[in-house]
């Protein structure tokens, strides 16, 4: 059993290493202007949009320019989205009829899938019509994660003396010659074993037994694709890869994890390449991996203990089956728990909010320390810099030398935008987790009482300030209170983070390169790694602690004590 | 401004046009011409009326059936289009009296004595709702009652039993486990339907 999902869990971090290594050097030819096997049917068609759209595909842009085109791209996005789910029944493919969204619900959700978290007030297939799905979520499924990856590709232009390079370019390239063609092979594969693809009206069934059932329809496996190779979750049923409609078997559920961690990983690999210098990529890899093999093992441990208070009830010892699927047991619950919150993608094949209290805390660090455990498509990437530049300024201070990384100079201009990457998105959680757990409206959508009460309230601040869109799913969160609440956190969440990295990218690029010397502090070296990972941990510890002794922590003590809510 | 804007607007949608409507619209063409069953949602018909998906759990109450697992899915359960767990946290008072009540009536149904210890996967509620498994122990013990109900020696239906087992893919990703869809179904058409 243990053996077997060590086994698995191998096989995992096998694959998908090998598998991102290969991608990684394609996605650097990519970005690089190298030739690369789609060119001859990629070039003219992103020329054609370049010319259509009035873009000069060869000039680097500046600060301004850049954060302007990104910003405009995403708000008209955002707008565009809103206005697709507000007017849904204007739109056609909608045979169940559903009806329009409300503002509340339109904004939130609009913002959630631009922000690449996704997370969803709602229940897809008793609210959204196919073409909302298809055409206005499954879009930005696209886009945002292309946007993530662009962020994260200026970055590592800026920190090794190139120009950040041109917003659209970057983003078009990212998805007609990465995610597009891997979500092509993928949605095949995927309807291959099970998982649905069609428009027509939902089924209905007379059970064996002669009983009534409706089985929901809809274009799942091409929603389904995007939605785990652009780490952005969002279901299109609402049990999200829980159902068997999604996810129908262990081989679909493998893939779907796999999925999850391929770009990111794949950036470390481009990121070596452009550095020049492949143990810049593995250092990196390597402090995201010992993270991760720690918040893996807790989760997993945490979960195989089970519920005691259900062995009392003449249940059969074991881990716990509330909100498992038969088919992914222990093993892969606990794995596919991890990565998503690990990455931003905050798909679910289990319901988080009946996991262990501490496996469920567990889970709200990792989103809390900012997703950089491999993080999002891009978002992991500079996320984890944000910890890169201030490891190692702390490493300067504390011997005494100028910091630097990658030869350039640290100085205080590079030091703000890192602290507001790291500062803005905790106040949000911290924050409108206060509130929400002091006002009416907040305690109104709650599912469960005691600590787990309040676990669901930080649980979604942070899945929203954090972009990972998976959720203690308890909590009634389709309110104007939670829906207008969130989608601000997701919002600073996003481009709270994404502005200071392209300040940091662009100053970074202007910077003189020096040859490091033989005393300097090493960035490609073990210890930077193991110093970097203890920084994630220690900041992250420091400003969530509290938050998580009175959930998480609390519950876990009182479970012991036998208490019930 | 103007400029950008005009730019972002006419890039995003011609992306949006190929990420939203060419790519899913060649999706479903593939799919309904090389996987059309699949696609569809593996139903299973009795002449034109569909009666089942083999991929989704549906409500079996009867003692001639195997049952799935409890369901939280829409009002009273199993509902296809209203996926849902409970949610329900260790420590909720709610969970607690949900699966005390369950371990009784599995108890009284399967003929089992207040001190046999019942499955896990029998008394908890599925993630999706609509979970078509059960494990080999959870059958194993229904499988007396649903021998007695039909008539027939339990051994044939538990012969039946490990007929369905699904294997693990390559002996390591997944568990064996039981479709209980497709085995009511083979129950029915091995043994025949029961006139209720």
């Amino acid at each position: 059993m243990e053996v077997l999902d060590m086994g698995l869990f191998a096989l995992f971090a096998f694959t998908v290493v090998v598998f991102g290594f290969f991608l990684g050097n394609y996605v650097y030819k990519i970005f690089d202007g190298k030739k690369t096997f789609l060119d001859p049917v990629m070039n003219p068609i992103e020329n054609l949009l370049f010319r259509i759209s009035g873009i000069n595909a060869e000039k680097s842009q500046s600060f301004k320019e850049y954060t302007l085109s990104l910003m405009i791209f995403n708000l008209f996005g955002i707008f565009i989205l809103f206005f697709i789910l507000y007017f849904q029944s204007a739109m056609g493919l909608n045979p169940q009829n559903f009806s329009n969204l409300s503002w509340h619900l339109a904004l939130n959700t609009a913002i959630s899938f631009v922000t690449n978290t996704n997370w969803q007030s709602y229940g897809g297939e008793s609210t959204m019509s196919y073409f909302s799905q298809m055409a206005g979520l499954s879009v930005q499924n696209f886009l945002s994660a292309a946007t993530g990856a662009a962020v994260a590709v200026a970055l590592m232009r800026g920190l090794t003396g190139r120009g950040i390079g041109n917003f659209y370019v970057d983003l078009t390239k990212t998805t007609l010659r990465i995610l597009v063609p891997i979500a092509f092979v993928y949605a095949i594969f995927l309807v291959s074993q099970g998982v649905i693809q069609n428009f027509s009206s939902y089924v209905d069934v007379t059970t064996i037994e002669g009983g009534k059932q409706t089985l929901a329809m809809g274009p799942v496996a091409s929603q389904e694709a995007i939605k785990m190779l652009g780490t952005n979750g969002g279901g299109f049923f609402n049990v999200n890869s829980a159902h068997p409609f999604e996810n129908p078997n262990e081989l679909t559920n493998f893939i779907q994890i796999f999925s999850i961690f391929l770009i990111p990983i794949a950036l470390l690999f481009t990121y070596g390449k452009f550095a020049g210098n492949r143990r810049e990529g593995i250092a990196i890899f390597g402090a995201m991996a010992l993270l991760f093999a720690l918040t893996l093992g807790s989760t997993y441990y945490f979960e195989s203990q089970g519920n005691v208070m259900l062995t009392q009830l003449g249940v059969e010892a074991g881990p716990s089956m509330e909100g498992k699927e038969v088919r992914f047991a222990l093993g892969v619950s606990s794995l596919f728990a991890t990565v998503t919150t690990a990455a931003s993608c905050g798909a679910v094949n289990a319901m988080h909010d009946s996991f262990s209290p501490l496996s469920g805390g567990v889970l709200m660090l990792q989103m809390m320390v900012g997703e950089v455990i491999f993080g999002g498509v891009g978002a992991g990437f500079y996320g984890m810099m944000i910890y890169a530049l201030l490891s190692m300024f702390m490493i300067g201070l504390m011997v005494g030398k100028t910091p630097m990384y990658l030869g350039k100079k640290i100085e205080a201009y590079e030091i703000k935008a890192v602290i507001i990457a790291l500062l803005l998105p905790s106040a949000a959680i911290l924050g409108f987790s206060a509130i929400a757990a002091n006002c009416a409206d907040g305690l109104a959508g709650l599912n469960n009482a005691g600590p787990h009460g309040l676990s669901e309230i930080l649980y979604a601040y942070t899945s929203a300030a954090a972009n990972n869109g998976s959720a203690f799913a308890g909590l009634t969160a389709n309110t104007p209170f939670y829906n207008v609440t969130l989608a601000i956190a997701m919002f600073i969440g996003r481009f709270g983070v994404i502005i200071p990295m392209i300040a940091i990218a662009v100053s970074m690029s202007n910077k003189k390169t020096y040859a490091l010397s033989s005393g300097a502090v090493r960035s490609d070296t073990m210890t930077f790694t193991i110093f970097l990972a203890f920084t994630v941990l220690i900041l992250g510890a420091l400003t969530f602690l509290p938050a998580l002794t009175f959930t998480a922590i609390a519950e876990h003590v009182l479970m012991h004590s036998g208490k019930l809510f | 401004m103007f400029k950008e804007l005009e730019k972002s607007v006419l890039l995003f949608s011609s992306l949006a046009l190929i990420c939203g409507l060419a790519y899913p619209l060649t999706m479903n063409l593939i799919a309904n011409s090389a996987f059309e069953a699949e696609a569809k949602g593996s139903l299973v018909y009795e002449g034109k009326t569909p009666i089942a998906s083999t991929l989704i759990a549906q409500n079996f109450t009867r003692a001639h059936y195997f049952h799935p697992r409890p369901s939280a899915a829409g009002a009273d359960g199993y509902d296809g289009a209203s996926s849902s767990g409970s949610n329900l946290g260790y420590t909720s008072q709610k969970l607690h009296d949900a699966i005390k009540g369950r371990v009784e009536v599995y108890r009284a149904e399967n003929n089992l004595s207040t001190t046999q210890k019942v499955p896990m996967d029998a008394v908890t509620a599925s993630g999706s709702g609509l979970d078509p498994h059960i494990t080999l122990k959870n059958a194993t013990i229904q499988a007396k009652r649903v021998a007695a109900s039909r008539g027939i020696q339990e051994a044939k239906v538990i012969d039946l039993i490990h007929q369905n087992v699904q294997k693990p893919y390559w002996g390591i990703i997944g568990e064996e486990k039981i479709n209980v869809v497709t085995l009511n179904l083979t129950l029915d058409r091995e043994f025949g339907k029961v006139k209720i």
